[in-house]
C-alpha cells in the first residue's frame, strides 16, 4: 500500500511540477525551440531545475543496496550508443519540433482536455505500437528486445 | 504564456526532479514518461498497476496545478490537427525506439550521467530545434 501510494504522490509531484513550469504550454516549449524567433529560455531553467536534483540526489539513492519500498532496483542495463537511440531520438526531435509535446506534456493534455488531447494521445500510442510490430517484424532476438524495453 | 517565466520554471524543474529522486529512491524505477506509458501497450502481470498509478497523479498534479492557479493551456484553433497527428506517430515511435524521452533521458538519464541519454538529448533537442525552425519559419505554421 505504502508503495503504490508513493506511485501515485510521485506522479503528482511531477504533474504539478510540470504545469508550473509552464512546460505543458505547447507555445512554452515551441518558444524555447524557436532559437531564431522571440526565444524562451523557460524550458532551460526547468531541465537546469530537474537535473540539479537528480543528478545529486540519484548518487545517494543509487549507493543504496535496494530501494526503501521493492525489492530491487529496476535500472536500464549499460549499452553502448547505437543507432536506435539516435535515429529514435531523432525521430522525437521531429515530432517534439511540430507539436511542442513530448509524452509528460502529451499525457498532461488529460488535464485540460479539447482536441489537440484526442489527436495527439492517440498517435502517440499508435507511434509506440507500430515501433513494437517494426522491432518484431524484424524478429531481432526476443532476448535483446527483453532487454531493451526497461529502459526509462 | 508567451514570456520568459525563470523563477517558476526553476521551481516546477526542482519538483520535477525530487518526484524522479521519489520514485527510484522508494520504487526503484526511473521516472521516464515515454516507457512508463508504452509499457501499457503490453501488458504483463505486476507490470500494469505502477504505471497507472504515475501516470494518474501526473494527470491529477496537472489538474491540481490548473485549480489553483487557472493557467489551463489553450488549445491551438488554427496548428493543423493532421500535422499533430504526425507530431504524435513521430513521438510514439521514436521515444521508443530511442529507449526514451525528456524525463528519462533528460532528467534521469543526465542525472545518472549516462552517455547515452547525453547522446539522446542532445539529438532531439538539436533535431527539435531544426523541426520548429522549418515548420514556423519556412512552412509558416504556428
Amino acid at each position: 500500500m505504502a508503495a503504490q501510494l508513493s506511485m501515485l504522490l510521485a506522479g503528482l509531484i511531477f504533474g504539478f511540477g510540470l504545469a508550473l513550469s509552464g512546460m505543458t504550454h505547447a507555445s512554452k516549449v515551441l518558444g524555447f525551440l524557436d532559437v531564431t524567433g522571440n526565444w524562451d529560455p523557460t524550458l532551460l531553467f526547468v531541465m537546469g531545475g530537474a537535473v540539479a536534483v537528480s543528478a545529486i540526489a540519484f548518487r545517494f539513492v543509487l549507493r543504496r543496496r535496494a530501494p526503501l519500498l521493492a525489492e530491487q532496483f529496476s535500472l536500464p542495463p549499460a549499452r553502448q550508443v547505437d543507432a536506435p537511440l539516435v535515429a529514435g531520438a531523432a525521430l522525437f526531435g521531429i515530432g517534439w519540433g511540430i507539436g511542442g509535446y513530448c509524452p509528460g506534456p502529451g499525457v498532461a493534455l488529460l488535464a485540460a482536455h479539447g482536441w489537440e488531447t484526442w489527436v495527439f494521445i492517440p498517435s502517440m500510442l499508435l507511434g509506440a505500437l507500430l515501433h513494437r510490430a517494426f522491432k518484431s517484424s524484424l524478429g531481432g532476438g526476443g532476448a535483446r528486445a527483453a532487454v531493451a524495453a526497461p529502459e526509462n | 504564456m508567451e514570456t520568459f517565466t525563470p523563477v517558476t520554471a526553476l521551481i516546477g524543474g526542482l519538483l520535477i526532479g525530487t518526484a524522479a529522486t521519489l520514485f527510484l529512491w522508494l520504487n526503484g524505477r526511473i521516472a521516464g514518461v515515454s516507457n512508463i506509458v508504452a509499457g501499457l501497450l503490453e501488458i504483463r502481470r505486476g507490470d500494469v498497476l505502477w504505471r497507472l498509478l504515475f501516470l494518474c497523479g501526473l494527470v491529477a498534479g496537472a489538474s491540481l496545478y490548473y485549480l489553483a492557479f487557472g493557467e489551463v493551456p489553450l488549445h491551438r484553433a488554427d496548428f493543423p490537427a493532421w500535422l499533430l497527428a504526425a507530431a504524435g506517430l513521430l513521438v510514439g515511435f521514436g521515444t521508443s525506439l530511442g529507449s526514451g524521452c525528456t524525463s528519462g533521458h533528460g532528467v534521469c538519464g543526465l542525472g545518472r550521467l549516462s552517455v547515452r541519454s547525453l547522446v539522446a538529448t542532445s539529438v532531439f533537442v538539436a533535431v527539435g530545434i531544426v523541426t520548429t525552425f522549418v515548420v514556423r519559419h519556412i512552412f509558416g505554421v504556428y
